[in-house]
C-alpha cells in the first residue's frame, strides 16, 4: 500500500474508503458459501487524480464502483463519495458523478442522439443555457455533429460510445467513472476517446476513475494505478512504479548492419530473440540495473546498430506477475 | 449428428425419426430448466381455474345445472384440463424460431440435413411435453382435489385423450410457425401477428368459454379455424363429454387440421428460402 | 430515497419526468401505420375480453345476480381503470429485463426517486384504445341500468375511477417489488395482476369465501369495479357487507399502496444488498 504521508489531508478527498468490504452469499450446489467480492479496501482519491483501476474479470472492480455510486451497500467498512454517503445520499451524489458503462447503455435506443441529451439536461436539472453550452462543447470535442440526429440504435460502436461518455458528462460532474469505456473500439476511435478524456480533465479538473483491461488506457491517462486481487488491494502507485515492484524488463530492438550471432555476452540484459540470421536482435534489461543508452553501447562494440527501438515493459504481463506472485 | 450412407428406406426412415427424436428430447430437456417460471405458472394456472370455477359454475347453476351438456362436474373437468394444457398448448404466439427467420439467421440452419419447419414444430412439442409434468398433471390434480370433477369410465377416452393432447400441441406449434414465425421472411416486424394470434388463439380454443356456449354463429366460426384442435378438442375427449365415436371424429378433425397448417408451413418455408436466396441472406 | 430534491418549483421538480414521457410519446406515435395497428390489436384485446363475458349471458340472464347490463357496469369501471394502470405502470413487469440490462443501475445515477423513475420510464399510448372498450362499456353501463341519480352517484362514479386505477397501479407497482426477488417467476406476479384483472371484470356475488379473502380484500379487486357498481345499481352486496361498503374504494387503493410500497422497499434492499 502507498505511503500517505505526503500532505494530501487538507482537501476533501473525492473517494475514501476504510476497511470497505463487501460479501456475497451464493448458493453451491446444497450449501451456501460467502464469496468476498471486495475485501478490506482503504483507498483515498483526491480531486483532480485520474485513477486506473485494475484487475482480472471478477476481481472486484464492478462491485466497488456499485458501492462508491450506491447501488450497493457495503458488508462492512465506510465509503464516502464527494464528501456523500453513496447509499443514504444517492440523489445529491448522482448530481455530481457521472458514470460510464461499457455494457449498458444510459441513452434512449429509438431516440436520436440529440433527444437523449436533451432528457439528460431535464433530468439533471440543467438550465437552457448551461445546457446549451454543454452540449455544444461535448458535440464539438467529441465530433459528434455528424450524428447527433440518429437514432441511438444506428450508431457504431464508437459513435455510440462517445455518445455514452457525453451523456455521463453532461451535467458536468466532479467524478467520472469509466467502466471499460474502450472495451471493442478500434485503435482510432479509443485514441479519439483518451484524447477527449485527457483534455477534460485539464480544463474541467474532474476526476477520473477508470477500470480496464486496456493498459493503453491506463498508460495514456492514468497518473496512478490501483490494482486489485481477489478483492484485495495489490497495488497502489504509479506506472513505473508498478514495473518496478515486479521487476519488469524493458526490451531493446537493435537491427544491424550485417548478420551478427547472438549477442549473449551483453552485461546486465538477456538475449531474448535474434531474426534474419542475426540482423534483428532483442535483448531484455532491467531499467533498475542499467539503462538503454548502456546497453547501446554495449551492443555498439559487437556490431553497427542501424535502427532500434525500446519496449516498454507489458503491463498486462506486470500485473499478471502481481497475481502470480501473490497465489499461496 | 454423423451423415451415413443412404440405405433402404426402412432404415432412412428410422433414421429421420431417431433425429427428431433426439431433437423432441433435446426441447424436452432444455425446458426443464425453467422450473421457476414452470412454478409461477401453475400458481397463475390455479389462480385463474379457480376465478374459472366460480364465474362459470354460477353459469351452469344459472341455467338450471345443466347448460350445453355441461354440468358442474363435467364444467370443472373442462376448466381444470384445459388450465393444465395452458403450458403446453400455445397460445401465446411465441416460437423461437421466429426471430432467427425474421433476422435471416435461419439461412444457416437451412445448410443443415434437416427440415427447419419439422425442427422447429419438434423443438417446440419436445418444451410443451415437459411442461405436462410440472404444470399440466399438477394443475388437474389440484383441481381434482380441491374442487372435484367428471372422469370419463371408458378408457378409451383416456388413449384418445393422449393423442388428441398430442395432437393439439402440434397443432399450436404448427400454427404458430405458419402465422407468427413464416411471414418474418418477408415482413420486418411480427410483434403484431403475435399480439393477433395471442388474443384470437385463446378465444376460440374455448380458454375461457367451452365454444359450445358462444352462439351458434361463432361456434361455426370458431370451428372453421385450427383453435378449437388446439385444446377444446382435447379437453372434450379427456372429459368424456363426447363417446368414442364422437373422440375419432374430433381426432380426425385435428390431424386433418394438422396436415393443412403444416403444408401450408412447408410451402412458405420453400417460398422464403427462395426469397432469402435471392436477398442473399 | 431518504434525500428530498433540491428546493425548486413544482414545475422544475416535473420536467425530468415530462421530457421522458413527452419523448417516449413521440417515438411511439411516429410511425403511423404502426402505431395504427398497435391500437386495433390493443382495442382487439379489450373487446374479446368482453365478449368472454358476453358469450356467457349468451346462454343465461343473470350471473351472481346480476344481468348483462349491470355486469356491464362492473366491467366497464373495472376494465377502464385496469386499461389505463397499464398504460401508465404496466412496464413495471419489464423489471426482469431492465434488471438484466442493467437500465435499473442507469436509474441509481440519476437524482430522482428509483421508483418515480422507473413509473416515468415509458407510457403505452397504444393501451388507450383498450381503455376506449372499458370507457364505453362503463358509459353504457350508466345508462341503460336503472341507477338513481344524485350528486353522491355521480361522485361515486369518480371516484370509483380514481381508486380503481390507483389500486391497479399499486398491484403493478407490488409486483415490480416482487420481482426482484422472483427474477424467473414474473408469472406468479401475473396470476395476481393479470388473475385480478380478471376477477376485477366478474360479478365477485359468485366467488367462494376463499376467493373474497384473496381477490376481495388482500388484492382488493371487488373495489374496483363490482362493490361501487352494487351501490350504483341500489343492490345489496354479498357475504352480508355493508350496502356503502363501495365507498371504500379509496381505503382499498391506499391499502394496495402500502403492500406496494413495502414490496417495492423490500425489493430495493435486497437489490442493493446484492442479492440481485
Amino acid at each position: 500500500m502507498t505511503d500517505q504521508t505526503n500532505d494530501r489531508t487538507a482537501s476533501v478527498p473525492i473517494i475514501e474508503t476504510t476497511g470497505l468490504t463487501r460479501e456475497f452469499r451464493v448458493r453451491d450446489g446444497l450449501h451456501r458459501r460467502t464469496v468476498v467480492a471486495v475485501d478490506d479496501l482503504t483507498v483515498r482519491i483526491e480531486p483532480g487524480e485520474a485513477v486506473g483501476y485494475i484487475g482480472a474479470n471478477g476481481a472486484g472492480k464492478s462491485t466497488t464502483i456499485k458501492m462508491l455510486t450506491g447501488i450497493l451497500v457495503p458488508s462492512r467498512g465506510s465509503v464516502t463519495t464527494c464528501g456523500l454517503r453513496p447509499v443514504q445520499d444517492r440523489r445529491r451524489l448522482a448530481r455530481q458523478v457521472g458514470v460510464v458503462f461499457g455494457q449498458r447503455s444510459q441513452l434512449w435506443w429509438d431516440l436520436p442522439v440529440r433527444e437523449s441529451f436533451r432528457i439528460l439536461a431535464a433530468i439533471h436539472d440543467l438550465s437552457a443555457a448551461a445546457e446549451h453550452e454543454r452540449t455544444d462543447e461535448l458535440v464539438e470535442r467529441l465530433e459528434m455533429a455528424d450524428f447527433l440526429g440518429q437514432p441511438v440504435r444506428q450508431l457504431s460502436l464508437g459513435q455510440r460510445m462517445r455518445a455514452e461518455v457525453a451523456a455521463a458528462l453532461l451535467h458536468s460532474p466532479r467524478l467520472v467513472v469509466l467502466d471499460e469505456p474502450t472495451i471493442g473500439l478500434d485503435v482510432l476511435a479509443k485514441q479519439r476517446l483518451r484524447e477527449f478524456l485527457v483534455a477534460e480533465r485539464r480544463t474541467h479538473g474532474t476526476t477520473l476513475l477508470l477500470t480496464t483491461h486496456d493498459m493503453g488506457d491506463v498508460e495514456r491517462l492514468c497518473d496512478r494505478i490501483l490494482v486489485i486481487d481477489r478483492g484485495r488491494l495489490a497495488y497502489d502507485g504509479d506506472l513505473p512504479g508498478l514495473s518496478r515492484t515486479v521487476g519488469a524488463e524493458r526490451v531493446l530492438v537493435v537491427d544491424l548492419a550485417a548478420p551478427t550471432p547472438d549477442l549473449t555476452g551483453i552485461a546486465a540484459t538477456r538475449h531474448l530473440a535474434s531474426e534474419g540470421g542475426g540482423l534483428r536482435q532483442r535483448l531484455a534489461f532491467d531499467a533498475e540495473a542499467t539503462t538503454a543508452a548502456k546497453v547501446l553501447a554495449a551492443v555498439s562494440d559487437h556490431a553497427e546498430v542501424l535502427d532500434l527501438t525500446v519496449e516498454e515493459p507489458d503491463i498486462e504481463d506486470v500485473v499478471r506477475r502481481i497475481y502470480a506472485s501473490r497465489r499461496p | 449428428m454423423r451423415a451415413a450412407p443412404a440405405g433402404p428406406s426402412g432404415v432412412r426412415v428410422l433414421r429421420v425419426l431417431r433425429v427428431y427424436g433426439r431433437i423432441l428430447v433435446a426441447g424436452f430437456r432444455r425446458q426443464s430448466a425453467y422450473l421457476a417460471a414452470a412454478f409461477g405458472g401453475l400458481v397463475a394456472n390455479t389462480m385463474f381455474g379457480l376465478l374459472k370455477v366460480a364465474i362459470l359454475f354460477a353459469t351452469v347453476r344459472a341455467a338450471g345445472g345443466e347448460l350445453e351438456g355441461y354440468d358442474v362436474a363435467l364444467m370443472s373437468t373442462y376448466i381444470w384440463v384445459s388450465q393444465g394444457l395452458l403450458g403446453s398448448v400455445n397460445l401465446f404466439g411465441r416460437i423461437d424460431i421466429a426471430d432467427r427467420i425474421k433476422d435471416g439467421d435461419v439461412a444457416v440452419d437451412f445448410l443443415r440435413p434437416l427440415d427447419v419447419q419439422a425442427a422447429a414444430i419438434t423443438t417446440e412439442v419436445g418444451r410443451s411435453l415437459f411442461n405436462l409434468i410440472p404444470r399440466g398433471i399438477p394443475s388437474v390434480l389440484i383441481g381434482g382435489l380441491v374442487v372435484g370433477m367428471a372422469l370419463p369410465d371408458d378408457p378409451a377416452a383416456y388413449l384418445l385423450g393422449a393423442l388428441s393432447i398430442l395432437l393439439g400441441i402440434t397443432v399450436s406449434a404448427a400454427t404458430v410457425y405458419l402465422v407468427v414465425a413464416a411471414p418474418g421472411f418477408w415482413l420486418v416486424e411480427t410483434r403484431g401477428l403475435q399480439l393477433l394470434y395471442m388474443v384470437v388463439s385463446g378465444f376460440l380454443a374455448g380458454l375461457f368459454v367451452p365454444i359450445w356456449i358462444f352462439p351458434h354463429w361463432l361456434e361455426t366460426l370458431a370451428q372453421a379455424t385450427p383453435f378449437p384442435s388446439m385444446m377444446m378438442y382435447p379437453v372434450d375427449i379427456v372429459s368424456g363429454r363426447v363417446d368414442t365415436s364422437g373422440a375419432l371424429v374430433l381426432v380426425a378433425a385435428q390431424v386433418a387440421w394438422l396436415v393443412g397448417v403444416a403444408a401450408l408451413g412447408q410451402v412458405l418455408t420453400r417460398a422464403g428460402r427462395r426469397h432469402l436466396e435471392v436477398q442473399g441472406g | 430515497m431518504a434525500d428530498t430534491v433540491p428546493p425548486t418549483g413544482l414545475r422544475d421538480r416535473l420536467r425530468p419526468y415530462r421530457a421522458v414521457l413527452a419523448s417516449r410519446a413521440r417515438s411511439q406515435t411516429s410511425y403511423r401505420a404502426s402505431f395504427t395497428l398497435d391500437l386495433a390489436s390493443s382495442l382487439l384485446i379489450g373487446v374479446v375480453e368482453l365478449a368472454e363475458i358476453w358469450v356467457l349471458f349468451h346462454s343465461v340472464t343473470e350471473i351472481g345476480g346480476l344481468d348483462f347490463a349491470q355486469v356491464l357496469l362492473v366491467f366497464g369501471l373495472a376494465d377502464l381503470c385496469f386499461s389505463l394502470a397499464d398504460m401508465s405502470f404496466g412496464h413495471c413487469d419489464n423489471l426482469p429485463t431492465y434488471l438484466r440490462a442493467g437500465t435499473l443501475d442507469v436509474f441509481y445515477l440519476r437524482p430522482q426517486p428509483l421508483l418515480l423513475q422507473l413509473v416515468t420510464s415509458d407510457i403505452s399510448l397504444r393501451r388507450l384504445s383498450r381503455a376506449l372498450v372499458g370507457a364505453t362499456a362503463l358509459t353504457v353501463g350508466l345508462v341503460v341500468n336503472d341507477i338513481a341519480w344524485s350528486p353522491a352517484h355521480v361522485l361515486m362514479v369518480i371516484v370509483a375511477v380514481i381508486s380503481g386505477y390507483a389500486t391497479f397501479a399499486g398491484m403493478f407497482v407490488w409486483a415490480g417489488g416482487a420481482q426482484f426477488f422472483l427474477i424467473e417467476g414474473a408469472e406468479t406476479t401475473n396470476a395476481f395482476v393479470y388473475g385480478g384483472r380478471y376477477a376485477a371484470t366478474q360479478p365477485a356475488s359468485v366467488w367462494n369465501r376463499p376467493l373474497w379473502a384473496v381477490f376481495g380484500f388482500f388484492f382488493p379487486m371487488a373495489f374496483t369495479g363490482f362493490l361501487p357498481a352494487l351501490w350504483l345499481l341500489g343492490i345489496e352486496p354479498p357475504y352480508g357487507l355493508p350496502d356503502g361498503v363501495g365507498w371504500c374504494a379509496p381505503i382499498a387503493a391506499a391499502w394496495t399502496w402500502a403492500w406496494a410500497l413495502l414490496s417495492w422497499r423490500l425489493g430495493v434492499r435486497h437489490y442493493q444488498g446484492g442479492g440481485g
